[in-house]
């Protein structure tokens, strides 16, 4: 029997568009997009040039500080156009692709019978090194520093996310060649994270693993929770972090010998009228997904991920890599409510006690729904925050950028989807996310 | 409302960047998110929002204010009409205190919000809301016949120098209500304390007009106690202001002279109960200010020397601005201690020297004011002990 952590702090947003449990098809585009943004703490270097041919697996860049460490193409193809933005940051590499994807073969390697050492060669060559994160910063794993741990979340907690246990139906094999992997990536325990409710037996019988479950609302399943009811990170100590929808795809490098970056994908959303699953890689177009499929007539947000972490993309837009759900919600921008302030309105969700809370699941748009104040009330960040941390008082300090003070007070240990659910209750509207990331992204600068 | 949506967007160009009235943008801005939940939506960052805003939060608190407001109203009315020795209706009580009230909430408002809207014009933000509580509260902690313009200096002396130089709303170290009470206390003594300031006697604009009747005394039943030559509590009788004994319920319900807002405990505690089931409000902070004074008053009682040392809890709480300071004033979210364990060492601290200074100084028969200032300088130093001991845990994890 597993260990079980309940985790009480916290909150399930009651957001409607809870994805249907069915597998609906395979998406394909004929483009496909790569952004290399979505790979925190990275620097691009292009390895591919418009109109070259790749294969999947190939890899189209790599990190600049880092050459082995290479980002694999999703499928096979030509690649078309590089779009490039302000300062000639790459914006995304895009790829016309074939009917038939052509792999490039890695070879099956038997995990059991490989050092660490070829383990984490044969992830970087195939260019899916960045499925792996890290603690502190939360950007993709530095190979050349041994994890303390490795921890893998099993489940998402997020609203609307994918179940896991529906995801990964046979991929048992998998799942298990890639916690052997890991096994052998650290000197430490790989730990894995379930909910009671996981009934997956990949993640149950895992083997090679410590299993623990977490019982509670959101954020029980972010990995960094998990971390901190674990084993804390401390300053100088390294973790490496990934979800088990990532271990499946490193166990199927070494189990089928090629890089196969298909996902099953939850469309969710209330706005979508059919909810579903659907198997697709990352990079492609949602369009075919989104026509015909969600409300028309007022202005729509499309968002790739889930509503509290996900990033904005519109109706031409493309899954972005590490996501495992689309979200459709109304925009918000063409409403004009009364008196907000003294509604009694049943349509308006907040998680205190301000609000009559009269449904079971809310519609709910992209307004901010308040302008932005200077932080006023108390205790509302801890409510929703389930570590031994301050969540505010390190909010303020990574505002005024004391890095002393940070330190102090937990910096290592968070990640800016950690806060997503401080901003959402956030009375005074501020951007946590956002002020997290820059300060990590500033301090890791400072420290490296 | 649409053909008012559509007006504001016709006028909105007017108050842009460029446009005529620019130089009033956070004025028109304050009053169209009045009006309308802005629709700005979100860019980066989480996409969905709690639908609770500051402006919902301070609507809270002041509903949870209106039950002692309308009740303090009518003791206005009510004491006034004894003092002229007149039986009026409740309803003429109420008008009588309504109209004495209005012009110091109006003074308040206008002066507060002015200098609110202007910083921030200056700064070019948004106006806060915190102001709207801080407004009506002024006038509900101060004694009724406080005149006007002692209002108003007292207001903008501490918006300006309580809340504006720190940096506005949510910066502020004390609590800006208390700030206007205190400059007026020490500043005009005679204008904030003894007998003859806690009962309006004169007519307002004309109505009940009386002369005062024989044997009036407005003093309060904590000023009546301070200055007791009663030996023992036992040989000391509260009266009203015709001489009558007050009897408990009065000063539950708040039939005694005193500041408008904290007379009725009665009041205070609906307030109390829509704070805390709301959220708005701390439990946490509000009970341990009761057992802060609870402690404190016990104490006393064991080593009693006289009346007021010997005045069981219960007067300290029904008397005063005791419970008014402890749900309205202690729970101040921005001036209290910020960390959960540091409230509970904050409100007791606070129910402390309350008693304390209640009890030992000879000079002013109330303490909360006093005392609530006082923690507010030292909330930070509270929650310093409380975070570091996480930085110790932190750190102590590191070394193991």
């Amino acid at each position: 029997m597993a260990n079980r952590i309940t985790i009480k702090k916290g909150l399930r947003i009651p957001l409607l568009g809870e994805c249907e449990e069915t597998l609906r098809g395979t998406v394909t585009s004929e483009l496909v997009r790569i952004c290399p943004d979505d790979f925190q703490g990275i620097t691009p270097r292009l390895a591919v040039r418009a109109g070259d041919t790749v294969k999947a697996g190939a890899p189209l860049f790599y990190e600049k500080n880092h050459p082995g460490m290479l980002f694999a193409s999703p499928v096979s193809g030509v690649v078309t156009a590089i779009e490039r933005g302000e300062k000639r940051r790459i914006l995304y590499i895009e790829i016309k692709a074939d009917q038939t994807t052509d792999y490039v073969d890695y070879g099956r390697k038997n995990v059991a019978a490989l050092s660490g050492e070829e383990v984490k060669q044969s992830i970087l060559d195939a260019g899916i090194w960045f499925l792996i994160g890290q603690r502190p910063y939360d950007v993709v794993a530095a190979p050349g520093k041994a994890p303390r741990d490795i921890f893998v979340t099993g489940f998402d907690t997020a609203p609307l996310a994918p179940d896991y246990d529906f995801v990964l139906q046979g991929q048992e094999a998998d799942l298990q060649a890639g916690f052997d992997a890991l096994a052998k990536l650290t000197a430490g325990k790989v730990y894995l994270s379930v909910s009671p409710k996981t009934t997956c037996k990949g993640l149950r019988e895992a083997k090679n693993v410590v299993l623990t479950e977490f019982d509670g609302p959101h954020p029980a399943g972010n990995v960094g929770v998990q971390i901190n009811h674990l084993r804390p990170v401390n300053r100088g100590e390294t973790v490496w972090t990934l979800t088990a929808l990532d271990v499946a795809i490193i166990g199927r490098l070494f189990n089928k010998g090629i890089v196969d970056l298909t996902r099953t994908v939850a469309l969710t959303g209330s706005e979508v009228k059919q909810t579903g699953y659907w198997k697709m890689v990352i990079g492609t177009e949602l369009k075919s997904l989104f026509l015909n499929n969600v409300t028309e007539g007022i202005p729509l947000r499309y968002i790739s991920g889930n509503p509290l972490t996900g990033r904005r993309i519109d109706a031409e837009g493309v899954l972005r890599a590490g996501h495992s759900q689309v979200t459709v919600i109304p925009e918000g921008n063409d409403v004009h409510e009364a008196f907000g302030w003294a509604s009694l309105s049943s349509r308006r969700y907040s998680a205190g006690c301000t609000y009559p809370t009269l449904k079971k699941a809310y519609r709910m748009d992209a307004r901010l729904l308040g302008g932005p104040r200077a932080i006023i009330v108390s205790n509302e960040y801890d409510k929703v925050f389930p570590m031994d941390i301050y969540p505010e008082q390190l909010i303020k300090a990574i505002i005024a950028f004391n890095i002393d003070k940070m330190e102090a007070l937990g910096i290592y240990e968070v990640a800016p989807e950690d806060f997503a659910l401080c901003e959402f209750v956030d009375t005074s509207k501020l951007a946590l996310q956002h002020i997290v990331r820059l300060g990590l992204d500033l301090l890791r600068k400072e420290m490296e | 409302m649409k053909a008012l949506k559509n007006y504001l967007n016709k006028i909105k160009p007017n108050f842009e960047e460029g446009g005529r009235l620019h130089w009033l943008s956070s004025t028109y801005d304050a009053f169209e998110t009045f009006l309308f939940v802005p629709n700005t939506t979100s860019k980066t960052g989480v996409h969905i929002h709690d639908a609770r805003d500051s402006k919902r939060t301070m609507s809270i608190v002041i509903l949870a204010l209106l039950p002692a407001l309308l009740v303090g109203m009518y003791n206005v009315g009510l004491q006034h009409y004894m003092a002229i020795g007149r039986e009026v209706t409740l309803l003429t009580s109420f008008l009588y205190g309504l109209i004495a009230m209005l012009p110091q909430i109006v003074v308040s408002y206008v002066v507060g919000l002015g200098i609110e809207f202007a910083v921030a014009q200056m700064k070019k933000e948004e106006v806060a809301e915190g102001f709207l509580v801080s407004g009506i509260l002024i006038p509900m902690i101060l004694p009724i016949d406080t005149p006007l313009w002692m209002v108003a200096v007292a207001t903008a002396f501490s918006v300006i120098f309580a809340k504006e130089v720190f940096g506005g709303t949510g910066y502020n170290i004390f609590n800006v209500a208390l700030i206007a009470r205190a400059f007026l206390f020490f500043s005009y003594p005679s204008k904030m304390s003894g007998d003859q300031v806690w009962v309006r006697t004169a007519d307002t604009f004309g109505m009940g007009r009386g002369t005062v009747i024989d044997g009036f005394s407005g003093a309060t039943p904590l000023g009546q106690i301070a200055t007791s030559e009663a030996g023992s509590f036992s040989e000391f009788t509260f009266h009203g202001i015709t001489g009558d004994p007050l009897s408990i319920s009065d000063m539950f319900f708040g039939f005694i002279p005193g500041s408008v807002g904290e007379v009725s405990t009665f009041a205070i505690l609906l307030g109390a109960l829509i704070l805390i089931a709301t959220g708005v409000g701390s439990w946490k902070t509000m009970l341990s200010v009761f057992i802060g004074g609870g402690v404190s008053i016990l104490l006393v009682n064991a080593f009693a020397q006289n009346a007021i040392m010997e005045m069981p809890f219960y007067y300290h709480f029904l008397l005063g601005g005791f419970a008014f300071g402890a749900v309205f004033m202690a729970t101040d979210p921005v001036t209290s201690a910020r960390t959960e364990k540091g409230k509970w060492i904050f409100g007791f601290l606070i129910g402390l020297i309350a008693v304390a200074i209640r009890v030992f100084n000879p000079g002013y028969p109330e303490g909360m004011m006093l005392a609530i200032l006082l923690m507010n300088a030292f909330a930070p130093l509270i929650d310093f002990f409380v975070i570091d001991a996480n930085m110790k845990r932190r750190a102590k994890r590191l070394a193991a």
